[in-house]
């Protein structure tokens, strides 16, 4: 009754390691020395590098680190300096944006311009890890399908950070830099606009988020099931299909009805992965700037009941033009 | 006719776990079993259940339905139909339905001379559902502590329960959950954009390897999983996500009664810290 089920490699060869194949004219050399970590080749490959700098790549790291750090030694000093209280209280530090009253104007270093300068660093770091995710592909003749993904994710990043608040005419609408405080913010931005539960848009969102978790948990638990007939070698799979391929489809067919193919289970994973982020951001960019309130607005489609209300009802002191 | 063309020689008979050949046939795409015949009862009774309690309630609105548990106060015991039995009743059946459904799936799997991945990673579903329905309630003493099927009233549950102890995403392992939920999805991305750039690169190109696979993920990050790696890498983390899921509501409430930001004081309030 007992069989072999795929979860860990328990025999490893050690081979050679690979360098990767070969870069076109143009490309510098790769850096590092590839090495092997054992434990990691009880998952998956155990090789670690080389990896490609490239100016793309070095230049995205200057700014990422520099905005990393900038985030790090104003919450230091936000401690008065004191590396033990920056520990202890890490998770709750942060690096806030202005207050309200300076708009979308350019606030003392003090006063969000910490901020505003970390926020264009970052920005600026990851468009350009962007245009090289673009170029890697490019520069080994794959497809540009993995950057399309990563600029969805881009999408939801500068819909939080970028355009809503400028939408909403203010910088202090944006996500502060710090564990608990960027948890704070989810929280009162759903509080202040009637609770995002009610905004569709989020909803989908968390339905291709769920979504994506059990793709992939049904794809990675159908792979390793048929990884006795080579279903781990996809490309292969996909131009010359095997029995990997046939069982794999038929179990789904048997089970639900339907099944997808060895290559259009990627797209189905593809697109639920991106219109996560896609879907999501659309329905933050709405917050605030078109839908005050998604309660009251799921009240008026007839989506929930309208709840009894205590009276009075309270108004936001914000909607009548009281600034902080 | 809604076989696929190499399917034929793969409809072999065997591989049940209960009711030797008896079931053993397929209806159109879908292979039946006797577990199949399970699921199709406890499927058929349950939702027949849930039209008649939204035939029973106030609403036909398909987003406001609800079959709400019982009142707190009937505690672990049954309840009337209309007064949360029916959803005790529909809870059974969901509970029948999703365990023939696994059970079906092993052998779907045996018969195939597949792995049993699939259903185990089924199971952790299943295992996050009975403990959100049955698990946290029967610890808490009350059958009306679990969420009322309906689309937006199961949200309405989660955002109150949440605020039950304040702020809920400073729950630690909501946080591991969370950042699980969200990796996974990045996986899934990287993994399905791979693939699909590989074997489409675009026009006038040869479809790439494994190889070129690999040198683009160490080109760009410094590691590639590999292709048998990244789905046990995927299968792990989703699962471990559902685990952590599991995991942060079953505290919450029976192990956990204040609010999450203040569990974090043992960490303010080390000694190591008072210098």
């Amino acid at each position: 009754m007992a069989e072999y089920q795929n979860l860990f490699t328990t025999v490893q060869p050690v081979g050679p390691v690979h360098h990767g194949v070969d870069l076109p004219r143009g490309d510098e050399k790769r850096t590092g020395t590839p090495f092997f970590i054992h434990l990691l080749g009880r998952l998956g490959n155990a090789q670690i590098g080389p990896v490609y700098l490239g100016t793309l790549g070095v230049a995205s790291l200057i700014f990422g680190v520099a905005a990393f750090n900038i985030i790090g030694f104003n919450m230091l000093a936000s401690v008065d300096w004191n590396p033990i209280q920056l520990i202890r209280q890490l998770f709750w530090l942060a690096l806030e944006p202005p207050p309200p009253a300076y708009g979308l104007s350019i606030p003392p270093l003090a006063q969000g311009g910490w901020w505003l300068i970390v926020g264009f660093m970052l920005t600026v770091s990851i468009l350009l890890w962007w245009a090289r995710t673009y170029r890697r592909a490019r520069q080994l003749g794959l497809g540009t399908h993995v950057a399309w993904a990563f600029a969805a994710a881009i999408w939801l990043y500068l819909v939080c950070g970028f355009f809503r608040p400028i939408m909403m005419g203010s910088w202090s609408e944006a996500v502060p830099f710090g564990v608990f405080p960027h948890l704070d913010w989810v929280s009162a931005l759903s509080l202040r606009h009637g609770n995002l539960f009610y905004n569709p848009f989020h909803a989908l969102s968390i339905v291709f988020l769920y979504g994506s978790v059990l793709l992939f948990a049904m794809h990675g638990a159908t792979i390793l099931a048929v990884s006795r007939y080579g279903g781990e070698r996809e490309i292969e799979q996909i131009v010359d299909r095997g029995t990997a391929s046939e069982r794999a489809a038929l179990f789904w067919r048997w089970t639900m009805g339907f099944n997808a193919t060895m290559e259009s289970i990627h797209r189905w994973a593809w697109w639920f992965a991106v219109l996560s982020p896609l879907v999501g951001g659309v329905g933050i960019l709405l917050t605030g700037p078109v839908v005050d309130n998604w309660y009251l607005w799921s009240v008026k489609h007839h989506v929930v009941p309208a709840y009894p209300l205590g009276n009075p009802v309270v108004v936001d002191p914000a909607l009548l033009g009281a600034k902080p | 006719m809604s076989m696929l063309s190499f399917e034929r020689k793969y409809r072999v008979r065997g591989g049940t776990l209960f009711g030797g050949d008896l079931f053993d046939f397929w209806v159109g795409p879908f292979y039946v079993g006797f577990f199949g015949v399970t699921t199709i009862f406890f499927s058929a009774v349950g939702t027949t259940m849930i039209l008649w309690g939204a035939a029973m309630g106030p609403t036909w609105n398909l987003w406001q339905i609800s079959i709400a548990p019982p009142d707190i106060s009937y505690g672990l015991r049954f309840a009337p139909m209309m007064e949360g039995g029916l959803w005790q009743l529909i809870t059974i059946c969901a509970i029948g339905a999703f365990v023939s459904w696994a059970l079906r799936e092993v052998e779907i799997a045996r018969k195939l001379g597949m792995g049993l991945h699939v259903p185990v990673a089924f199971s952790v579903a299943i295992l996050a559902y009975v403990s959100l329905q049955v698990i946290r309630p029967v610890l808490m003493g009350a059958w009306g502590h679990a969420f009322p099927y309906g689309i937006y009233s199961h949200l309405d549950w989660v955002s109150n329960t949440a605020y039950q102890y304040l702020h809920f995403h400073y729950n630690p392992w909501h946080m591991i959950a969370v950042t699980l939920f969200f990796a996974t999805t990045l996986a899934l991305s990287m993994h399905g954009g791979l693939v699909l750039s590989a074997t489409n690169p675009g026009k006038g190109l040869v479809v790439k390897t494994p190889e070129h696979e690999d040198t683009f993920f160490r080109d760009l990050i410094g590691y590639s999983v590999g292709t048998l790696g990244i789905h046990r890498l995927g299968l792990f983390m989703a699962l471990a996500g559902v685990w952590f899921g599991i995991v942060c509501i079953v505290v919450s409430g029976p192990f956990w009664t204040g609010a999450w930001p203040e569990w974090w004081s043992w960490w303010l309030n080390m000694p190591i810290w008072r210098t």
